[in-house]
């Protein structure tokens, strides 16, 4: 349940990246209240700006101008150490390319947070197992990244983003890489995660399956937000064209 | 600030956990990890059995005039720079290629909560760890095969006069010079990989 409460916000938020002379702006002034608990997609055209909007609200880049709040914190005046804790705890990542460490094991992947989040060993296993059996892969727990499927490989990145149970998941274009149907499914362990555990979806995507497990839908075009719009208009939208 | 208390703040991991991870490391690529303990090796067998002639030829009686003493002296030190040389730069070499290519596994760890100071860490440890073992097997490579082709060209009263303390110095002085180099060619790259923020090393490519 989407509360009133704001997980993130950001207010003005601007990057601006130096190509040789020239400024490109990714992001012009954005801002955005996102409730906990809901699950929003950032749909937009190639180079709108999807990637660099999931890397501010992530931590993962610092902004030219404007602030990102995560919790009612300014997350720039957070120091080395804050910031870790949040990308740690509070924020778990899931990429397009999964970003699986190839040399380690899926259990081995998913048990690397509670490593830095300096949970005891076994805890960590036992976390590590509960979660890849919750996303179905209990049985693949010693495999590595490559000797699984891509649908698989995100599966893991999924559990791994769980692994310290954090309040918001981020995900960029997590079905970019994978066929319909597996894409579909990781959609679908999205949303339970998202119904079952109260956990704030924020998802970039090119995908319009997205469209109906979302309770608001961001679309974005050349660095700015070009129109948002709630559960109850894509419902309309959906009714519609079943009437046509 | 009050806003500072709704946010905890990364432990440091524990030196051993520090330990334990960076072993891993190496024992998961162990092929990646010989391929750059190999450039050590090299560099340091170089330097070891340079070091070792130089050893031999000391202990040599000659009739040689003081110039072509001098003359072999020079001789001597220019070897010694120029195994120095090859060593840093075999020892840069594989350290920074082993550290650029995990631009993008640093980036992962650092979503997942790694610190800076983690990251550097880790990278210091697998240098040196490969660093000692590395540059004590190049000492013991270069100058052992040094000493047997000595002895075989030149007979092995020539080595026999090099004593144990010789021998043991410039075992210690290889161990020095090649740990010391891995750690100066880790710390450089490490650094800038571990500062760099998470969207740019998970953008590099290799
Ligand atoms: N590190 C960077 N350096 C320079 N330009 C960048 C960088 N990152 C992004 N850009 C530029 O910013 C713009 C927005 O890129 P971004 O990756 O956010 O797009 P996107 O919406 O995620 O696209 P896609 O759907 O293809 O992933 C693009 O024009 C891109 O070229
Ligand atoms: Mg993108």
């Amino acid at each position: 349940m989407a509360t009133n409460e704001y997980v993130v916000r950001t207010k003005d938020l601007s990057k601006e990246f130096q190509l040789g002379g020239e400024v490109l702006r990714a992001l012009k002034s954005v801002h955005l209240d996102i409730r906990r608990g809901e699950y929003i997609s950032i749909m937009g055209p190639s180079g709108s700006g999807k990637s660099t909007l999931f890397n501010m609200i992530g931590g993962l880049d610092k902004p030219t101008s404007g602030t990102v709040f995560i919790n009612d914190v300014d997350m720039a005046q957070l120091d080395a150490q804050e910031l870790a804790y949040l990308r740690c705890r509070t924020i778990g990542y899931i990429f397009q390319s999964f970003n699986l460490i190839p040399v380690m094991t899926a259990l081995e992947n998913v048990t690397l947070p509670t490593v830095f989040a300096g949970t005891p060993t076994d805890d960590g296993i036992e976390r590590g197992i509960e979660l890849l059996n919750t996303v179905g892969l209990g049985e693949r727990l010693h495999h590595k990244p490559n000797e699984l499927s891509g649908g698989q490989q995100q599966r893991v990145a999924i559990a791994r983003a769980l692994a310290n149970s954090p309040s918001i998941v981020l995900a960029d274009e997590p079905t970019g890489n994978l066929d319909l149907k597996t894409g579909k499914e990781i959609i679908e362990l999205l949303k339970k995660l998202n119904k079952e555990q109260n956990v704030t979806i924020i998802s970039a995507t090119h995908d319009l399956k997205m469209l109906d497990v979302s309770d608001r839908v961001l679309w974005i075009r050349d660095g700015g937000i070009e129109r948002v719009e709630e559960r109850a208009d894509l419902d309309i939208k959906v009714g519609e064209l079943e009437g046509e | 600030m009050s806003d500072h208390k709704k946010l905890g703040r990364q432990v440091h991991l524990p030196f051993r956990k520090s330990v334990e991870i960076a072993m891993n490391n190496i024992r998961l690529r162990l092929g990646r990890s010989t391929v750059t303990a190999f450039g050590i090796l090299l560099g340091i067998a170089f330097l070891a059995s340079v070091l070792v002639q130089g050893a031999v030829n000391a202990g040599i009686k000659t009739d040689m005039t003081p110039d072509a003493i001098k003359q072999q002296y020079y001789r001597q030190v220019w070897l010694v720079t120029l195994a120095l040389l090859m060593s840093t730069i075999g020892i840069t070499n594989s350290m920074l290629m082993s550290v650029t290519e995990r631009f993008k596994e640093i980036g992962t760890m650092k979503c997942l909560g790694a610190l800076d100071s983690f990251v550097v860490r880790m990278f210091i440890l697998e240098g040196m760890f490969m660093g000692v073992l590395a540059s004590a097997a190049g000492a013991i490579v270069g100058g052992g095969i040094m000493l047997l082709s000595a002895g075989w060209s030149l007979g092995w009263s020539s080595v026999r006069n090099v004593s144990m303390g010789q021998i043991g110095l410039i075992l210690l002085v290889c161990l020095g010079v090649g740990t010391f180099l891995t750690f100066l060619a880790t710390i450089a790259p490490a650094i800038r990989a571990a500062r760099m923020p998470p969207a740019a090393a998970l953008r590099a490519e290799i």
